[in-house]
């Protein structure tokens, strides 16, 4: 930041806080049994039953697995369990709504009082988690043939009413956009370790967020800036962001808007903004007038369901931050490796398998350089080839056992799996790349020296470049099949024979 | 030729399966209970062409059972009447007199079962929606405890009160009726009963308790409940506990002063829950369509015009004792109420066996008498709500006439004691 631009902003302070909706992964919707994964080219309201479509007479029964999801995050985020899960009826009349009520968590969320550190230019900073609740997703809405003034027609799809949705809501401890992309992407990254989370699927994380500016000198040495104070200030809520970068992008923007506004003398109305990704602003959808009045009560549909030993029964595994401090430990990595090969579950399992059976350093090559970087050029995951990672480690061996050499196999093999879906051995096999055994070297270096008199005069003219020459000639004749070291040796060799006899 | 009794909504045979403990015999089955293929109307205009694609729980015990179906009865829209006036698919005569009403709201089942159109019936209970036509009629009616029989395919009113239940010519006979519908259901979460002791219907025998012995039960009669009704009805109850006494009973009063809250607790929890259960009928997915002008909140204002007066004073007063800055007034304060009519029967049930009152304080009104005053309704089920709010089985099993008009005999019993009042009624109709 510079200097002038500091001055400029040094009289207001960022406040954003965040509610974050998490789908949770669960094989089934939260009330019912139909399945929460979209089939390919599903046709609309196909995925659904009398429960999820609120059908007169159906009746909820909880997905137990939703709620042991939701515990599994509560100790993830050091949060406190409620001993008893019970839900509520939040009633709002809207087309995508089934029932126009949504079976959510009002005064009694699953958990409360957690945390999460994030570091953010190196500075480490907890946010707090106010409350995290269970709560059913509502339906999608198609406005046919435009946005929601545009349209003609509206088409409603309940395939994916009913999937478990986790809200997460922070207090208000963010002091920039920056912040909200680094919570965001550790919180990803802690649901995806958990495996209830997959953040490629359409809608698994919607964010809004709320965000207001504070003169700068309200806030604490702390950081804390008090309750008077954030309950003065004028805030807006932003709605649909989808992503981290997208909420740092969306925040970034309206914090400037409302920067400008406060520098022209003009103050923020309280109201409700839409992000508008693609033109890549916020736009006003409607005045907050008040609180909306939401008439919860009790769902007695469903019984409290009784959790107090579940925090103990379910178990998580390790997470990334402790993972990635191991990694450095235990295997000796340096941090930008350690944190490439935690980055997901999938790849530090794979990376622990690979580690187990050669040396760490060849395995962290391997997987973080290698592999993420091929997979990387290719917008690829290991998720993506999460059943072909047996293959990988195959591959891995025949270079550990200096069956094939590792520019091969780095260039040739692995992308020819990669592109072309084969295994290794039916590349190596079709493009003839195991090693090039001894008698092939000799014939290949014979013949560079026969085919290359006035390479081999120079060389025993002393000039350097010669050999290499006559190393790239073996190379290109064996088809890159020779250990470069072992032809460098072998062309030595011979020429110093040569030059005796 | 006597006039028609309007019995049914829609009259439609489904054949039971097999040879099971209800083969040969018909039952009748309150429109608000999803039959698949069949039209289920509430007795609502909203849903005149909704047709169920599944099978409520019951109906589907019922086929198993080998009982067949006769039809879909009339009913008070979604429940809310206690004549059957307020059903769009005109009133059902009481049998007995056929210038009066059933009772309601399930009043189709109960002048079904009494006219003998039907064998047994299903009605259900929200705040007395069994009971009270049983009483009108002459015929058995029971609500059992909350959670011994499954809602799934139930059309809501208020879900946290309400229980299917038989109604039939004599105890036994509903009492066999409950054996077929009660058990648990993974569908409805609210029939879970004990993770170690399980469900009671697992293991119970309903009809086999209908053997009519008295001796040493303990009877409280609950003065709060006799106080207020009508002499004649009064009479008639008295003779009934008497009757029971000569059989080796005792009686002995007891005092419920929570009672007197009922009607008031139960009118707000009722219509609270009312608002919500009924919001669903908005005409997007099924119900009368609000058509496609104007904007969606409108189109949701014109599918709802199709509701009757009644429901829609109902969802009305249900919206506000929710509204923030009134729930603690009214839902909270209702609430507390149930909680200290829960308490005053438990503890009741320390000292009795049996709560004992009449159904209903008052005899079968005429046609047309109660729908212009909405309160004179509400106040008729004084002596049922209470145990709705409570959550406990209770029965209404014939007590004789009084001017010809049938009067119903209320035994309550604790959670789950089942046994305990069909033994205790089957004493009175036997």
């Amino acid at each position: 930041m510079s200097t002038q631009a500091s001055a400029e902003r040094a009289d207001l302070a960022v406040v954003i806080g965040l509610e974050v909706h998490v789908q949770l992964e669960t094989d089934t919707k939260i009330f019912c049994g139909c399945s929460t994964t979209a089939k390919e080219d599903e046709a609309p309201n196909s995925r659904t039953c009398p429960v999820c479509l609120g059908l007169p007479g159906a009746l909820p029964a909880v997905n137990e697995a939703a709620v042991e999801a939701a515990v599994r995050v509560g100790k993830a985020l050091d949060a406190e369990i409620a001993p008893e899960t019970r839900f509520h009826r939040k009633n709002y009349f809207y087309p995508d709504l089934p029932k126009n009520f949504q079976i959510s968590q009002y005064d009694a969320p699953i958990c409360r009082d957690g945390s999460i550190e994030v570091s953010v230019e190196g500075e480490r900073r907890e946010v707090v988690i106010r409350r995290a609740h269970l709560e059913e997703d509502p339906g999608s809405i198609v406005h046919a043939g435009g946005s929601i003034d545009t349209a003609d027609y509206t088409l409603v799809d309940y395939n994916r009413a009913g999937t478990p949705l986790m809200e997460i809501v922070t207090e208000p401890d963010f002091r920039s956009p920056d912040e909200t992309r680094a919570f965001l992407a550790k919180l990803e990254e802690v649901l995806e370790y958990l495996s209830i989370f997959d953040g490629g699927r359409d809608g698994s994380l919607r964010i809004d967020a709320n965000v207001s500016l504070v003169p700068a000198t309200e806030v604490a040495d702390d950081g804390t800036i008090d309750k008077e104070t954030l309950a003065a200030a004028n805030r807006t809520e932003v709605k649909n962001i989808s992503s981290h970068k997208g909420a740092e992008k969306a925040l970034a923007y309206e914090v400037t808007r409302q920067r400008n506004a406060i520098k022209r003398g003009r103050a923020i109305d309280q109201e409700t903004r839409h992000w508008d990704e693609s033109r890549g602003i916020t736009v006003s959808m409607r005045a907050k007038e008040e609180e909306k009045d939401y008439r919860y009560f009790d769902e007695a549909d469903i019984p409290p369901l009784q959790v107090a030993d579940w925090r103990e029964r379910l178990s998580i595994p390790e997470l990334p931050d402790a993972r990635r401090e191991r990694f450095r430990e235990e295997y000796g990595l340096d941090n930008e490796a350690a944190a490439k090969l935690t980055s997901t579950k999938q790849v530090a399992d794979f990376y622990e398998d690979v580690a187990g059976e050669f040396d760490p350093g060849l395995a962290a090559t391997w997987v973080a350089d290698v592999l993420l970087g091929e997979l990387n050029y290719r917008d690829m995951g290991v998720a993506d080839v999460a059943d072909r990672l047996g293959e990988v480690v195959t591959l891995i061996r025949l270079v550990d056992k200096e069956e094939i050499t590792r520019k091969n196999a780095e260039e040739q093999v692995l992308r020819s799996m990669l592109d072309e879906g084969v295994d290794p051995e039916t590349v190596i096999e079709r493009e003839g790349l195991g090693t090039a055994d001894e008698d092939e070297v000799v014939v290949a270096v014979r013949e560079a020296i026969d085919a290359n008199p006035g390479a081999v005069a120079d060389y025993h003219d002393g000039e350097d470049g010669a050999l290499n020459y006559l190393v790239g000639q073996v190379m290109g004749a064996t088809g890159g099949t020779a250990d470069p070291g072992t032809v460098n040796e072998r062309l030595r060799a011979t020429l110093a024979e040569a030059n005796e006899g | 030729m006597a006039p028609k009794l309007n019995v049914y909504v829609t009259e439609e045979t489904v054949p039971g399966a097999g040879d099971g403990p209800l083969a040969g015999r018909s039952v009748g089955v309150k429109d608000n209970i999803s039959t698949k293929g069949i039209r289920t109307t509430c007795g609502s205009r909203m849903l005149a062409d909704y047709v169920p694609p599944y099978d409520a729980t019951v109906v589907k015990r019922l086929t198993e059972a080998g009982a067949t179906i006769t039809g879909k009865t009339n009913m008070d829209e979604f429940g809310m009447g206690t004549t059957t006036e307020t059903s769009a698919f005109g009133p059902t005569r009481n049998p007995v007199d056929p210038t009066r009403v059933p009772g309601g709201s399930s009043g189709g089942s109960a002048a079904a079962v009494a006219a003998g159109e039907t064998d047994l019936a299903l009605g259900s209970d929200t705040g007395g929606s069994v009971r009270c036509p049983a009483a009108f009629c002459g015929v058995v009616g029971i609500k059992p405890t909350y959670g011994l029989v499954s809602r799934y395919g139930l059309v809501a009113y208020a879900n946290s009160l309400e229980q299917i239940g038989p109604l039939a010519p004599t105890v036994s006979e509903a009492a066999e009726l409950l054996d077929v519908i009660a058990g648990p259901d993974e569908r409805d979460a609210t029939t879970r009963y004990d993770d170690r002791e399980g469900h009671p219907a697992e293991t119970a025998t309903y009809a086999d308790a209908a053997d009519g012995d008295v001796d040493g039960l303990s009877i409280g009669v609950c003065t709060e409940l006799v106080e207020g009704a009508d002499d004649r009805v009064a009479e008639r109850f008295e003779a009934a506990v008497d009757e029971l006494v000569a059989q080796g009973a005792e009686a002995k009063e007891v005092s419920l002063p929570s009672v007197e809250t009922a009607v008031q607790a139960y009118y707000v929890i009722a219509t609270s829950e009312a608002s919500s259960n009924l919001a669903r009928f908005d005409g997007v997915r099924y119900g009368q369509s609000g058509g496609y002008d104007d904007n969606w909140n409108q189109a949701f204002a014109d599918s709802r015009a199709s509701f009757g007066p009644e429901v829609k004073r109902r969802i009305l007063l249900g919206t506000f004792a929710l509204s923030a800055g009134y729930q603690d007034r009214y839902y909270r304060k209702a609430q507390d109420a149930r909680a200290w009519i829960r308490r005053d029967f438990d503890e009741t049930f320390d000292e009795v066996d049996v709560v004992a009152s009449p159904t209903m304080p008052v005899l079968p009104f005429e046609l047309g008498e109660s729908l212009s005053d909405p309160l004179t309704m509400y106040l008729a089920d004084a002596n049922t709500t209470p145990v709705n709010l409570a959550n406990l089985p209770a029965v209404s099993v014939p007590a004789g006439r009084a001017d010809g008009l049938p009067v119903g005999l209320q035994l309550v019993g604790p959670r789950f004691g089942e046994k305990t009042i069909i033994r205790a009624a089957s004493a009175v109709d036997a």
